[in-house]
């Protein structure tokens, strides 16, 4: 491991000052995402700035009736807040889907968003990646991908985004409030996100030394029955193949009045299955319906060599999910 | 970069100068001798290295000792109040809760951490979330223990050792 100096950070100013004018340091939250890239030489910062013991570790009710959860506080921590299970129960479901008790208790919610990719070629400096040193090549196009992306991807790179938690904060509408040197700005998690195109080095549209401060979650009575559905090779502690988080609203008379839906697992970003949304509004709740919104968002996905059953997956795990939140499946 | 640290492990203050590249489980292992936490994976995959930091489970081996000066950390060798073991050991032993013993330290202090979770109310991946409290079937246990991995296979035992400590 590089050797590194280690800093506790005294307020977010601060932090956000000593980051943006040296290109070598990073921000340290829980570590169990950075600390793994030290060990494996992916990550070589020469100074850490630890920004877990700032006072964002609360989740407090917003003016507008939303919620503001500070971007230190612990995933197990905002799970188990009976606001979130109650108002926002796929925020809770996602993250108690996300890895285990003993890392959600460390992990905070800013580093959840920006953990990075679990790709293999990303993680291992013996090979291209051009996610890890732009230009070097995609080991995974042709590689091991079945884990990788089928929509919005580019030759440059097919990695996914591994975040549970962020899959439902895109299908909530969330906004993440981000200290910079140039200022405080709001980022919409939808725009947070990049796809790869022909710079995978990128995974977010944050600037050197900005800093996640809060993620803020709007009023929307419908996310009350919503729900995470997640799809992996084992029952739990394993990260997704496809995800899907979904919140349902219906008329009197059971057809869709609106609906929200997002997939983990397919993209380089949570994906905000907008197309299927579409699709859904005015329909019943039949299969049907359901099958045809899967239709319309994975029209235009990609599948890579060893990932073609990620396309069936999809479709059962969004009509798997829909049955559940309207009924369907009792 | 050195940093003097102090670490209350298992009720005694300990100071010991680090690295700050030094992980909390190679601290406690290579530098205090505290051999109860083990290093499986030392990847945060296997939960091997599972202690009690500040009263919560965590794993130790992607957590950089000099981010916790003055944290009180309880390892599986810290549970037993003098002479009587925890209930949780001696319900792995009732229960052949292990069979080569290498996680066992680790799923011990887990099962610890998960028992006052589940007191607490915290849900988990399988339970209802509108539910106030947590009853702890073995389907319950199972996902609450995802995180801690026995190569021996001994989680039949595991299982039936923490529904016993549970009552």
């Amino acid at each position: 491991m590089n050797p590194f100096e280690y800093q506790r950070a005294e307020d977010v100013a601060t932090a956000v000052a000593t980051v943006s004018g040296n290109e070598n340091a990073a921000f340290l939250g829980g570590g169990t995402n950075l600390v793994d890239h030290l060990k494996l030489g992916v990550a070589t910062p020469n100074l850490l700035v630890d920004v877990s013991g700032l006072p964002l570790d609360r989740v407090e009710s917003l003016p507008d009736g939303g919620l503001r959860i500070g971007a230190a506080v612990r995933n197990s921590d905002a799970a188990a807040d009976p606001r979130i299970r109650r108002d926002y129960p796929m925020l809770a479901e996602a993250l108690l889907s996300g890895a285990s008790a003993q890392v959600r208790n460390l992990a905070t919610m800013g580093g959840n968003l920006l953990q990075r990719t679990r790709c293999v070629y990303f993680q291992d400096v013996t090979t291209p990646c051009n996610k890890r040193v732009p230009g070097s090549g995609c080991s995974a196009l042709r590689g091991y991908h079945r884990y990788h992306a089928i929509l919005g991807a580019s030759e440059h790179c097919v990695a996914v985004h591994p975040s549970d938690l962020a899959v439902a904060l895109v299908a909530l509408d969330a906004v993440v409030q981000v200290s910079g040197p140039d200022g405080d700005r709001a980022v919409p998690v939808t725009d947070l996100y990049r796809l790869p195109g022909d710079a995978p080095e990128r995974d977010t549209v944050l600037e050197r030394g900005e800093l996640i401060t809060a993620i803020d979650l709007p009023v929307l009575p419908m996310a009350a029955r919503s729900g995470y559905r997640k799809v992996r090779d084992r029952a739990s502690y394993a990260f997704a193949l496809v995800s899907v988080a979904a919140a349902v609203d219906l008329f009197d008379n059971g057809t869709i009045r609106d609906v929200r839906i997002a997939f983990g697992g397919v993209a380089h970003k949570p994906w905000r299955a907008y197309r299927a949304e579409d699709a859904l509004r005015g329909r019943p709740t039949t299969a049907e319906a359901f099958d045809d919104a899967a239709n319309a968002e994975l029209r235009d996905a990609r599948p890579l060599r060893d990932n073609v059953f990620k396309l069936r997956m999809a479709r059962g795990a969004l009509v798997a999910a829909l049955q559940h939140l309207t009924g369907a499946d009792r | 970069m050195d940093a003097e640290i102090t670490l209350h492990v298992d009720g005694t203050a300990r100071h010991v100068t680090v690295d700050a590249r030094t992980t909390l489980l190679d601290a406690l292992r290579e530098r205090l001798g505290v051999m109860a936490p083990k290093k499986g994976c030392d990847h945060g995959q296997c939960g091997s290295c599972t202690v009690l930091l500040n009263d919560r489970r965590v794993i130790t081996c992607l957590v950089l000792a000099v981010a916790h000066d003055g944290a009180r950390i309880v390892t599986a060798e810290g549970l037993a109040q003098d002479d009587h073991l925890h209930p949780v050991q001696q319900a792995f032993i009732d229960h052949d809760g292990f069979q080569c013993g290498y996680c066992t330290p680790g799923q011990i202090c887990s099962a610890v951490g998960m028992l006052k979770e589940a007191e607490a109310g915290w849900p988990s991946a399988v339970s209802d979330l509108a539910a106030a409290e947590v009853r702890l079937s073995p389907a319950e246990i199972r996902e609450r223990m995802s995180g801690n991995l026995c190569r021996c296979g001994a989680y039949a035992g595991i299982v039936a050792a923490i529904q016993q400590a549970a009552r």
